[in-house]
């Protein structure tokens, strides 16, 4: 089911592939052998009802289970070739170059500044003007360059919960990441930060790939090329966006997004 | 839904009476709370209003001055001297010793408890942590005076020599069998565990969201815990860091039996000295009549007391504001 042709004249390249992915949780199973292309600097929505294991297959890709004991992967995530899920690969070096906005903005109790800064100096940059240029490119890179650059040294927690998002996302490009996952980044967020967090992702989509976990279809079909309808810890299809919308090939995708269940 | 009658029925009535019933019991249980509360409050102003009262009477006979400046402090002996300064000396000297101990292994203790230990060597370390808060500070007392003391004693021995050569107003040849260093490093022993598990309750309650975030740039459990984790727990662990500060100075039985009871103005912890609180446990163990000068001392030295532990938790108030978690 996964179809994985070219849509644009422009060369198509895979940034990741997923190729039989299963993921347990101790010992309940939540994934059962997906299997996915993510295009390189496209954007790609995971839809599906509550519970259907979106968030549990965009946290495979920065390896983000490890962080609790008794998870377990099955099968291959291909970043640029390489197999991330390998016992031997460091988790951290994956987070280095898969990065993640959360669903809620979660900016630490530093300043403006520093937020941006942290991937930076996590990766061991210390030099001053390096940073600052680095800064201030991810700050533009997530439309808060204007708001904040008067500001930098102010708490993080002044601005506002869109604005806060927006800096988490500075944040996760700062570093160059090559893929940015975003787990349903705007549900806390009110329609007019919405539609700026929307609009960035397009502009974004040239220089990064990006997986975004989504519960509105709505949005999926706004943001997205690429969409993968899951159902109980499966990939249920997966295809351009607008066929995927408008010629499921699937019942299960058909009775979804015509908002049957959900 | 049929109408409602217009005039009130015997129920409603009813009603009425019982809510009169529910906030009569509510203002009894109100009041209750209240005593309970307010007898805290009047402990405190009753303590507060003997303490200053009998110092007040104090001052009548011995100037501020000489209380605050000068360095004899022998109210009992003739001539007697009436000077703060020793006993202040040997509480801030003992409370720094133990500090230095405190901080440093209570903090690294909460580290590693909240960010790295897993949930089945917590369940073991903690409740023995705590079981080493429990002990009686008697214990402790005795613990410096028979143990540790003697451990310095046998490790200064090869240097002291040696160091009182280089530095003889620092270093005796030999270590006095009653130190605030020992004294201060056990009482550093006993505070280690209120200051590791209020720390740790704080970092455990930063959401785990903002570690998450950490983690997703690549960070290390080290790095999130130092960078993000502890930021974001600041309040509580300077809160656990005064309550510290506030025990040290408080503390009275290891001091007293393990520092020494000569009061003497110096900061070397390698001294004897006594604390204003060994001074009032000392003074107060001997019967002396009521009404007397050296009677009121103790009053004075507890004033003195009280308001240095004031101070500190002044000092942790504006901290823990400036610092008060905002995530
Ligand atoms: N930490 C966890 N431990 C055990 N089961 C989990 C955990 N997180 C999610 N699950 C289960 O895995 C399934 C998929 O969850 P999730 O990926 O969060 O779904 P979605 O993001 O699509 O709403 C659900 O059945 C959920 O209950
Ligand atoms: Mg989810």
């Amino acid at each position: 089911m996964v179809d994985t042709r070219v849509v644009n004249s422009s060369v198509m390249e895979r940034k990741a592939e997923v190729k039989n992915l299963d993921f347990y949780y101790g010992s309940a199973k939540a994934l059962k052998s997906v299997s996915m292309v993510v295009w390189d600097r496209r954007v790609t929505a995971l839809i599906g009802p509550s519970g259907c294991g979106k968030t549990t297959l965009l946290r495979c890709f920065n390896r983000m289970h490890d962080l609790y004991p008794g998870n377990r992967y099955d099968g291959e995530i291909l970043l640029d070739g390489v197999n991330i899920l390998e016992k031997q690969i460091d988790p951290i070096e994956v987070r280095m170059r898969v990065s993640m906005v959360f669903q809620r903005p979660n900016p630490f109790p530093k300043s403006i500044y520093e937020n941006v800064a942290y991937g930076l100096r996590v990766q061991g940059i210390t030099e001053k003007s390096l940073l600052d240029e680095k800064v201030e490119k991810a700050l533009q890179g997530a439309a808060l360059w204007n708001e904040a650059k008067d500001r930098l040294k102010e708490p993080a927690y002044n601005l506002s919960g869109g604005q806060q998002q927006r800096l988490c996302i500075a944040r996760a490009i700062a570093t160059e990441p090559n893929i940015v996952l975003f787990d349903e980044p705007t549900s806390a967020l009110d329609p007019i930060a919405t539609s700026s967090i929307e609009e960035l992702m397009n502009e974004l989509k040239e220089q990064v790939t990006i997986l975004i976990v989504t519960h509105s279809m709505q949005q999926a079909a706004r943001v997205s090329d690429y969409t993968a309808f899951m159902y109980l810890g499966e990939m249920v299809e997966f295809n351009e966006t607008n066929l995927l919308f408008n010629k499921p090939a699937d019942q299960k995708t058909q009775d979804y997004v015509s908002g049957r269940f959900g | 839904m049929t109408a409602q009658p217009l005039k009130p029925s015997g129920k409603d009535l009813q009603f009425t009476q019982k809510k009169k019933a529910r906030e009569l019991k509510e203002r009894v249980i109100e009041f209750i709370l209240f005593l309970a509360a307010f007898s805290c409050v009047a402990t405190t102003v009753a303590i507060m209003y003997i303490l200053i009262s009998e110092s007040v009477l104090f001052f009548q006979e011995v100037s501020l001055v000489e209380f605050l400046t000068s360095k004899d402090w022998s109210p009992l002996f003739d001539p007697p001297g009436y000077g703060i300064l020793p006993l202040v000396s040997g509480t801030l000297t003992t409370t720094a010793v133990a500090l230095s101990v405190a901080l440093p292994m209570g903090l690294i203790s909460a580290i590693y408890l909240s960010e790295f230990a897993n949930s089945s060597v917590r369940e073991v370390v903690k409740p023995i942590l705590e079981l080493l808060a429990g002990i009686p500070t008697v214990v402790y007392g005795y613990f410096a005076l028979l143990t540790v003391i003697p451990a310095l004693q046998w490790l200064y021995l090869p240097i002291g020599p040696f160091l009182s050569n280089i530095l003889p107003n620092i270093f005796p040849a030999e270590l006095a069998g009653f130190n605030m260093l020992g004294a201060g490093l056990v009482m550093g022993l006993m505070i280690t565990p209120l200051i590791s598990s209020i720390s740790e309750d704080a970092m455990r309650s930063v959401p785990i969201n903002l570690k998450e975030g950490s983690y997703a740039t690549g960070a290390t459990r080290l790095q999130t815990a130092l960078k993000v984790v502890l930021p974001a727990a600041a309040s509580g662990v300077i809160a656990a860091f005064i309550l510290g500060v506030s025990r040290a100075v408080g503390e009275t039985m290891i001091v007293a039996i393990a520092a020494g009871l000569q009061p003497t103005f110096t900061f070397n912890p390698l001294e004897s000295a006594a604390t204003i609180t060994a001074f009032i446990v000392q003074v107060s163990l001997g019967d002396l009549p009521h009404g007397t000068l050296e009677y009121q001392t103790i009053f004075a030295a507890g004033l003195v007391l009280v308001l240095v532990t004031l101070a500190f938790n002044v000092i942790g108030y504006f901290l823990t504001k400036r610092f008060r978690e905002t995530y």
